[in-house]
C-alpha cells in the first residue's frame, strides 16, 4: 500500500470535527437554543393553563407561585442540605451497586456454570420493585439510613448486573481467540478482553441505573427519611404547601438530570474508543 | 521457485507442519457430523500454502485444529517435530502459531500501537514501555507510523488487516494462520493487500497457512494450492504454483496464471456442485 493510500485512508480522522455530542461542555448553538425554547414553551403553557383554570391545571399553582416558593427555599440553608443528603444517598447506593454488580456480572457472563447456578435466583429477585423491599429492609437494617441506602442500591444493582452479563456474553469469540493466540492466559483474557469488551454495555447499565436510583429515592425518603429532597416534597404535601411540592419535584428532576450527565460523562471518558471524531 | 529458501530475516526459522490423517467429528447432539476426514499434507518450513474449497467445507475447522482452538478427533498435527494436536493432546493456542481472522480481531478498545504491543506484553517478554517502543518502530517501518495512535474503528478495513498482521508478526511466530483475512475487503483493496502480504512474506519467510475460496487470491499468493473437498474435507488436489517471486498484480492476466486457474477452478467447481446438491448448512 502506498503512502498516499495510507494518507487517504487516514486523512478522515486527522481533522477533528467539532462533534455535536460533547458532553459537559455546552455552548450556545442551535441545539441549546432549541432546548431553552422547549422549556420556555412548557412554562408558558403551564402559566396560561393555571391562570385561566384550564382543566387539570385549575388547581395547579402558577410558575410564578412556584418561582416565589423556590426563591424562598434558595435562602433556606436546609434546602441545600436536602440536596446534599439526597445526592449522598443516591451515589452511595449507586456506587455500592456498581462495586457488587459489575464483578458479579462479569463472572456470571464468563463462567457458564456460575451463571446457571445464580441466574434463576436473581431472575426471581429482579422483578421485585425496590419499594417492596422497604418493609423488610426497615426490619433488618439497623438504622433508617442504611435501609434507604439498601433500597437505592437495589434500584441500580439489577440493572447493572443484567447489562454486565449481557455485555460479557456479547463479546465476539474472535477477540478471546485472538488474545489466547497472542499468548494471553485466562486471567489476562478476563482483565484485558472481558472487562473492556463488556464496558460499553456496563456503561449503558450505569446510565440507566442512576436514573432508577433517583426514581426510588423519593419513596425511600418518604418511608424512612427525615430529610432529603424526597422527604422535603412529602413534608410540603403534609403541610399543604403546594408550590413547594412542585419545587421539590423539579429539584429531583434537575438532580437526576445532573447525575445522569455526570455518569454518562464518566462512562464516555473511560471508553475513548467509542468516541466519534 | 516454489519452496525457495531465501535467507530468513526472521529470528525463528522453524515452522514445518505435518497434517497426518487429521479428522474432526462434531457430535454435539449425538448426530455425528464429519467436518474433516483424513486430511494429510506436509508443509515445509517457510512455505506459503493456500487451501481452497467451497464455503463451509471444514477449512476453518482444520485451521482451528492447528491453532489449538478446537481439538481434533483423529490423526495428528505436528509442528517442528512436536505433536501439537491429536485426539489425546491439544497444545494450548499460543504465539508460535498466530491466527488472523476473517472479519478482523483488532481490539477496538486499544489503539493501533497498543494492539501491536499486546503479544509481547501478555507473554511478559518485554515491559510495556519496551513493547510499545518496538511496536511503534515496526509500524513505522511498514509505513503505518501515522496511524499508531488511532483506534482501529477509525481506519479502513485494509489498514486494519495490515495492523493485525503486524500484531502477529511482532511475536515472531513460526506459522501464520490466515482465515480468509481479506474477505470483507473489496476487490481493489484486496489486490493491494495481496501485494502487501507478499512483501511481508518475502521479507520474513514465515510458514503461511491461508484459507480462502477466492481462486485468484490462492494462485497469486501460494507456493502450493490445496483443493479441499466439500464436507467432509479431504485433500482433493495439490497444485504447485511455479510463478516466480516477487509477484506483482500483473501476473493474474498472464497465460500461466490462467492455465493454473483453469485446473483449480475445475476441481473446486466439482466440489462446489457436490456441496450444492447436498444442500447441507455450512459449518463455521
Amino acid at each position: 500500500m502506498s503512502a498516499e493510500a495510507i494518507e487517504s485512508s487516514f486523512g478522515r480522522r486527522t481533522s477533528r470535527a467539532p462533534g455535536p455530542r460533547r458532553i459537559g461542555r455546552p455552548s450556545v448553538n442551535i441545539h441549546t437554543l432549541r432546548g431553552i425554547a422547549g422549556i420556555a414553551a412548557f412554562v408558558a403553557v403551564w402559566q396560561l393553563g393555571a391562570t385561566f383554570h384550564v382543566w387539570v391545571l385549575a388547581k395547579v399553582p402558577t410558575p410564578v407561585d412556584v418561582a416565589t416558593a423556590a426563591w424562598r427555599l434558595l435562602h433556606d440553608p436546609r434546602y441545600y442540605i436536602d440536596w446534599l443528603i439526597s445526592f449522598k444517598r443516591v451515589f452511595l447506593g449507586f456506587i455500592i451497586a456498581q462495586l457488587l454488580g459489575i464483578p458479579l456480572g462479569l463472572f456470571m457472563g464468563w463462567k457458564t456454570a456460575f451463571r446457571e447456578l445464580t441466574f434463576p435466583v436473581l431472575e426471581v429477585l429482579r422483578p421485585i420493585p425496590p419499594l417492596a423491599w422497604v418493609p423488610l429492609s426497615i426490619l433488618f437494617w439497623p438504622t433508617p439510613e442504611s435501609s434507604i441506602i439498601f433500597v437505592l442500591f437495589l434500584g441500580a444493582f439489577f440493572t447493572v448486573l443484567i447489562n454486565t452479563v449481557a455485555g460479557v456474553r456479547a463479546i465476539d469469540e474472535r477477540y478471546i481467540r485472538a488474545a489466547v493466540s497472542l499468548g494471553a492466559t485466562p486471567a489476562t483474557v478476563f482483565r484485558r478482553i472481558i472487562l473492556p469488551g463488556a464496558l460499553p454495555s456496563i456503561g449503558t447499565g450505569m446510565a440507566v441505573g442512576i436514573g432508577i436510583t433517583w426514581e426510588v429515592l423519593v419513596a425511600a425518603e418518604i418511608i424512612a427519611g427525615r430529610n432529603g429532597l424526597g422527604y422535603m416534597t412529602w413534608e410540603a404535601y403534609v403541610a399543604g404547601a403546594i408550590p413547594t411540592i412542585i419545587v421539590g419535584m423539579i429539584s429531583i428532576g434537575i438532580a437526576g438530570y445532573l447525575s445522569s450527565m455526570l455518569v454518562r460523562a464518566i462512562v464516555a471518558r473511560s471508553m475513548p474508543w467509542t468516541r466519534r471524531a | 521457485m516454489a519452496n525457495a529458501v531465501s535467507p530468513p530475516q526472521a529470528r525463528s526459522v522453524a515452522g514445518a507442519i505435518s497434517l497426518r490423517g487429521v479428522g474432526k467429528v462434531y457430535d454435539p447432539d449425538g448426530l455425528a457430523t464429519v467436518a474433516v476426514d483424513d486430511w494429510t499434507l506436509e508443509i515445509a518450513n517457510g512455505e506459503f500454502v493456500v487451501v481452497v474449497g467451497p464455503s463451509g467445507c471444514g477449512k476453518t475447522t482444520l485451521l482451528n485444529g492447528i491453532a489449538g482452538f478446537d481439538p481434533i478427533t483423529r490423526g495428528e498435527i505436528v509442528l517442528d517435530g512436536e505433536t501439537i494436536a491429536s485426539p489425546s493432546r491439544s497444545k494450548r493456542p499460543g504465539s508460535d502459531r498466530i491466527v488472523v481472522f476473517q472479519n478482523g480481531s483488532l481490539f477496538p478498545w486499544k489503539t493501533v500501537v497498543d494492539n501491536v504491543a499486546y503479544g509481547p506484553v501478555v507473554q511478559r517478554r518485554m515491559s510495556r514501555g519496551q513493547a510499545l517502543q518496538e511496536a511503534r518502530t515496526l509500524l513505522e517501518r511498514v509505513g503505518l507510523g501515522d496511524v499508531a495512535d488511532a483506534y482501529p474503528r477509525k481506519l479502513s478495513s485494509g489498514v486494519q488487516r495490515r495492523v493485525e498482521m503486524m500484531r502477529a508478526l511482532i511475536n515472531d511466530p513460526k506459522v501464520l494462520l490466515l482465515d480468509e483475512p481479506f474477505r470483507a475487503l473489496d476487490a481493489i483493496a484486496r489486490s493491494v493487500m495481496h501485494d502487501e502480504l507478499l512483501k511481508l512474506y518475502d521479507a520474513t519467510k514465515k510458514t503461511v497457512f491461508f484459507i480462502t475460496h477466492d481462486l485468484d487470491e490462492a494462485i497469486f499468493l501460494a507456493d502450493r494450492v490445496v483443493v479441499s473437498t466439500s464436507r467432509p474435507a479431504r485433500v482433493k488436489r495439490v497444485l504447485p504454483i511455479d510463478l516466480p517471486r516477487p509477484r506483482t498484480h500483473l501476473i493474474i492476466a498472464s497465460p500461466e496464471f490462467l492455465a493454473l486457474k483453469r485446473q483449480i477452478a475445475d476441481a473446486v467447481h466439482e466440489e462446489a456442485e457436490k456441496a450444492f446438491r447436498l444442500g447441507e448448512p455450512e459449518l463455521a
